[in-house]
């Protein structure tokens, strides 16, 4: 599989990472006050020696805080996502963070598409697109991903159930070289796997990206392995990849590899797991806290985030492309999210 | 007559009143070229001209004049 965003060992990644993001830190201190005063408050003056000895700042900060680095004028989009609480961050794009992050996005999806764009099943209703003043989440992402298809086919109908006829025409056209899946996790699941199974539909030319978490499916005991299993077993689907973003880093996707499990990081971006109580980097198998660095976000301090989500590292250099490899365990309870953030020094107004 | 091709394409796929000069347009610098529109506007411009672009291309495609450069680089004429 050609790649050129899945090449950096960690040692040469975190050297890497390490001076562009130490770079990014003091754009963002110069030109984002409330970031700067966050930075003082913290009292982080000088260089980070390692990446680990980043500052972060906690995800929801972006909900409570305007925090953009590029005058008013400059902003082109502003990209919202609602939490569960309402809450609503907001992410300040210029024009060339813009563009960044599309064009980044699309390498890191090129290594398991290729550079065509291929005929594309969405694993949603165009309605999900159709309110073009506020769309969804999950419009936002299937937007996000319509760059990657063509002749695209918006899998459910009017009233959101799937049209299993039209995806027979689909397949009937398309289905003997490969095509895209984009859906999330929860919706893949319900609509197509189930109907492609009861309907005897063979997917084997598919490959499915799909992100959006395991919770819902959690009551009917599907994780990522049976999912994978059943997927490959009862339609022929097998080039499957998860991914794990988030709005407040957009462009960045940890991708899964071909062999299944594990999570990768380009090499514009990396993990760090740290231990919920002395937030030290947690061993490779242990549990903690997911914190995301990425170099994507020039327009607004968005390059080392803490999360709200649990994660955990398989293996690093050890996998089917260099850097670490890790899993998302789903998300910190409630109320520990709210005390980490409160234990955090710059996390609370 | 090439180019008048492609303004026209433009101006059906963001829907933009024939009087409205389409050649300084850029993507996401008004309201009607937006990521949806941008999806139909690349299939106008493939059926038009009988072209695939890439995905780097269809990222790449941000202005009319990035389109103009696109489509001559698969060989399309656009000269007036």
């Amino acid at each position: 599989m050609l790649t050129d965003v899945f090449t950096l060992p960690q040692p040469d990644k975190e050297k890497q990472l390490r001076d562009e993001l130490n770079a990014l830190v003091s754009h963002h201190r110069r030109s984002c006050p409330p970031y700067a005063r966050i930075l003082e408050a913290l009292d982080l003056r000088g260089e980070a020696a390692t990446v680990a000895e980043l500052p972060w700042l906690p995800v929801r900060l972006f909900k409570t805080r305007k925090l953009v680095s590029v005058p008013e004028d400059q902003v082109i989009r502003v990209l919202t996502s609602s939490g569960t609480t309402g809450e609503v961050s907001r992410i300040h794009l210029d024009r060339a963070a813009a563009a960044t992050q599309s064009r980044m996005l699309a390498r890191t999806l090129a290594t398991v598409l290729g550079p065509r764009r291929l005929p594309m099943l969405v694993v949603e209703g165009r309605g999900v697109v159709g309110d073009r003043r506020s769309y969804s989440a999950r419009g936002a992402g299937a937007l996000g991903m319509v760059n990657f298809g063509r002749d695209h086919h918006w899998l459910l109908d009017a009233d959101d159930r799937p049209d299993v006829e039209a995806l027979r025409a689909f397949l009937d056209r398309h289905g003997r070289t490969p095509f895209l899946i984009f859906g999330f996790t929860f919706m893949v699941w319900t609509y197509l796997y189930e109907v492609a199974r009861e309907h005897g539909l063979d997917l084997s030319q598919g490959i499915l990206v799909h992100s959006g978490g395991w919770k819902k499916l959690a009551d009917r005991a599907v994780d990522n392995a049976e999912f994978r299993r059943r997927f490959g077993v009862d339609t022929g689907l097998t080039r499957i990849h998860n991914f794990y973003g988030m709005v407040e880093q957009i462009g960045t996707v940890f991708l899964e590899g071909p062999e299944g499990g594990s999570l990768y990081c380009p090499d514009f971006a990396d993990v760090i797991i740290r231990d919920p109580v002395t937030w030290q980097e947690a061993p490779v198998g242990t549990p903690g806290i997911i914190e995301v660095l990425s170099t994507l976000p020039t327009s607004y301090p968005g390059q080392v985030l803490l999360t709200e989500d649990l994660g955990v590292v398989h293996g690093i250099d050890d996998g089917h492309w260099p850097g670490k490899r890790f899993g998302v365990l789903g998300r910190l309870p409630r109320a520990e999210a709210r005390g980490c953030s409160d234990t955090y020094p710059g996390g609370t107004p | 007559m090439e180019l008048e091709r492609l303004r026209s394409v433009f101006r059906n796929s963001l829907e933009i009143p024939n009087e409205f000069p389409v050649d300084d347009l850029e993507y996401r610098g008004n309201a009607q070229w937006d990521s949806l529109a941008h999806m139909s506007l690349v299939a106008a411009i493939e059926d038009e001209f009988g072209v695939m672009l890439d995905t780097d291309e269809v990222i790449d495609l941000s202005s009319f004049n990035r389109a103009q450069q696109i489509l001559e680089k698969h060989g399309v004429v656009l000269a007036i």
